[in-house]
């Protein structure tokens, strides 16, 4: 990046002061927070906090002994890869069509990014009516198609619902910043691609695709984060974890340990390992997905 | 629901700065999880309090489910902002006992306070689940509820049954269901709360052991039992009704719950407090019966375990307030309301005396079935059969739900899934006991 301006400040002062509230911003509502997690996690409370004594590494060995621990990597690892690639790919079809000039294209964009308004907890309890075994509109087409739709003691429908909820969910978000990215290309290159004799297939992956890939990379990488933490409301909401551990996934057990069954310590020593699994990721895909990056 | 109580004591707290009281009233906060119809339950009795003297004011605040009131009690007492009085559930009982700095027990709070209060007139299912070992009652039994049996009579009759006669054995259970199924009903039967139902009221019903030292009410180090040959048997008659679509599994807690008025399942196991629900809902005739048991096994039935909620009395507050807690907790026991609440809720009456003025009152005779629960509860218990109270309830009932879910799928027998639950469970009983040791 040769043609780089630099703009230089001469006092350290303004630059520090300009930072100061955003620095203070994150202080408090994500530094602060996290450190108190990674403090709880090395220590035993009883509920309401009138005991406190330090274990060390027993939370953390207290997880690694149990197997349904270890399994719930899977499901995770099942629940965001889904979460994040399907989630993507859907947006950007809705978005590459929805940026074509058609008639009421406002109000199809409009459409699209209202489910972003829906809490996540609203998101789970509407997909779960629509799939509720007895009562659900969507499970009662998929019966009278021949499928038998019970994701209350089958495991894959399950995985597949909440997949589905935290998708939806998340669209809208994906969505608008594709919007965004898409009306940023050149239509000219496009043009100039046809006249060429480029069909729309190939001018999609020849050309809008890289030219995409800065949002591409970003969304996956807030997707990940997403699939990781802001989760736990829809498989509360669905499936509750259920049938067996099939969609309990991490950050559901944090919630679980920490809000229901109020071990403070254990849930905190979760939060630890997840946070860590996902700077672990943020690096990687820095490091490696991003040289793919054309910006 | 909460709004409007929200103006209702916006609009108190409007009057009481106009009129400027002669002494100050102490007020008393109570939080609770009470909503919809039980809610304005809750409101009616803090407002019969509050006319009724003139030195406490009771407010109580609806804080959300069972759990999240628990958790948010457990928030404000972390942050000093704690209420005076606490709605507990009783799978937090184990946990509210061994948080000793955080509660002050009922029984001194009584006594502090000079009224005349006497444990024993209590319903012994009930006040000895929230007693401690050393006799000293902790919390304030308010909504109690154990688990019975709902059949619809219409279904019934439609499948060829006498309407008028419940199935009394499990095996009978089958017998209708099968019946209910060949008459063309999808859901013959179904259950809420699986564990309570089906595993711990099963097991004192059969006076048959759930874990040790009493079902954990004598201490910490118990274990679980409830992998025996009785809970197996029954879990595996339950399976084969699920694999013949006899048993219909409607989801963990008491998701099943709506199943029932809907007129969805023809027979349900829950909670007595449903009742209230299905007179309302219910576009059908229904009966209420005990719970079903196994006949060949000696000395059943015996008595169900409680469920429902108890009120405990925060440390930390002024001495005034402990005055006020108990003159409410007076009220709240006398046998006038205690009978009132009964009849309205279909919660159990605590009191024994109670008992005995809604009786009086004829007021079985004109509900059948009201006293179903009643009945179950209000029997001599034995060590096996006086209340299960343990350590990670909460975590031990999801494990059976989760394990118990293997088995409707087909994925475990019986036997597999209630001794991977019991192993699963203990870890959680030592991680209690570990982490309160006393």
């Amino acid at each position: 990046m040769a043609a780089e301006k630099r703009v230089v400040f001469r006092s350290p002062w303004l630059p520090l002061a300009l930072l100061a509230p955003q620095a203070a911003v994150i202080g408090v509502f994500f530094f602060w927070p996290a450190a108190q997690t990674v403090m709880q996690s090395f220590q035993q409370q009883d509920a309401f906090g009138t005991s406190t004594s330090w274990v060390g590494v027993e939370n953390f060995v207290h997880l690694f002994q149990d197997r349904s621990y270890i399994e719930s990597f899977k499901t995770t690892a099942i629940f965001s890869v889904s979460v994040a690639v399907f989630g993507i790919a859907i947006s950007l079809l809705l978005a590459y069509f929805a940026d074509r000039a058609i008639r009421g294209a406002l109000v199809y964009k409009t459409l699209l990014i209202w489910p972003y308004a829906v809490a996540p907890a609203v998101a789970g309890v509407l997909w779960l009516f629509m799939f509720a075994p007895s009562i659900g509109v969507v499970a009662y087409a998929l019966r009278k198609s021949g499928i038998d739709w019970n994701h209350l003691l089958n495991g894959d429908q399950a995985m597949l619902l909440i997949i589905m909820a935290a998708i939806w969910k998340q669209i809208s978000y994906n969505f608008l910043f594709f919007l965004a990215g898409l009306s940023s290309i050149p239509k000219s290159l496009i043009e100039a691609a046809a006249i060429d004799g480029a069909k729309p297939w190939r001018r999609f992956w020849t050309i809008v695709f890289p030219l995409l890939s800065p949002t591409t990379f970003f969304l996956l990488v807030i997707n990940i984060v997403y699939a990781f933490f802001d989760t736990f409301g829809i498989v509360d909401a669905a499936t509750e974890g259920g049938p067996g551990k099939d969609t309990a996934i991490l950050v559901y057990k944090v919630y679980y340990d920490g809000f229901k069954a109020l071990d403070l310590g254990g849930s905190a020593a979760q939060s630890v390992i997840i946070m860590s699994i996902v700077v672990v990721l943020t690096v990687l895909q820095f490091k490696f997905v991003e040289k793919k990056v054309n910006y | 629901m909460q709004s409007k109580s929200l103006i209702a004591s916006l609009s108190l707290a409007a009057i009481a700065s106009f009129t400027t009281p002669a002494h100050a009233q102490v007020e008393i906060q109570w939080w609770h999880a009470m909503s919809g119809p039980l809610g304005e339950w809750v409101n009616d009795l803090v407002k019969g309090y509050n006319d009724s003297q003139k030195d406490y004011k009771v407010v109580a605040t609806y804080k959300g489910t069972y759990p999240e009131t628990l958790t948010a009690g457990i928030a404000a007492f972390r942050a000093g902002n704690q209420p005076d009085i606490l709605q507990v559930f009783e799978v937090g009982t184990a946990t509210m006992m061994a948080s000793k700095g955080a509660i002050v027990p009922v029984g001194k709070v009584m006594k502090d306070s000079g009224l005349k209060f006497d444990p024993s007139g209590y319903v012994s299912a009930v006040a000895g689940y929230y007693t401690a070992p050393n006799g000293q009652m902790l919390s304030m039994p308010f909504n109690s509820s154990t688990t019975i049996f709902y059949y619809n009579k219409d279904a019934f009759k439609a499948a060829g049954l006498d309407p008028e006669k419940a199935p009394k054995t499990w095996a009978e259970v089958a017998l209708a269901a099968a019946k209910l199924k060949a008459s063309g009903h999808a859901c013959p039967f179904t259950t809420s709360w699986i564990s309570w139902t089906q595993l711990e009221s099963f097991s004192a019903w059969h006076n048959v052991e759930f874990a040790t030292k009493g079902n954990g009410m004598g201490g910490n180090d118990a274990r679980l039992t409830f992998n025996g040959p009785l809970q197996v048997r029954h879990i595996q008659d339950l399976e084969n009704m699920a694999k013949q679509g006899l048993f219909v599994y409607k989801g963990r807690e008491n998701k099943a719950d709506t199943t029932f008025p809907s007129g969805e399942c023809a027979m349900l196991t829950g909670s007595a407090g449903l009742l209230g629900n299905i007179k309302k809902n219910a576009k059908f005739n229904y009966g209420v019966a005990p719970l079903p048991y196994y006949e060949d096994v000696a000395g059943a039935p015996q008595n169900t375990v409680i469920g429902g909620a108890s009120l405990w009395v925060m440390s930390g507050k002024p001495a005034d307030h402990y005055k006020g807690v108990a003159s409410f907790f007076n009220y709240l026991s006398s046998p006038e309301v205690q009978s009132e609440s009964h009849k309205r809720t279909g919660y159990l009456p605590i009191t024994t005396a109670a008992f005995k003025l809604t009786e009086q009152s004829g007021f079985y005779k004109q509900n059948p079935g009201a006293d179903v629960a009643v009945n179950q509860m209000i029997r001599k218990t034995t060590d096996k059969s006086r209340g299960i109270r343990l350590g990670n309830f909460l975590q031990i009932r999801t494990i059976i739900d989760e394990e118990l879910e293997q088995v409707w799928a087909g994925k475990a027998t019986a036997k597999q899934a209630l001794d991977k639950a019991v192993a699963r469970g203990n870890e959680q009983l030592e991680k209690f006991q570990a982490a309160n040791k006393s």
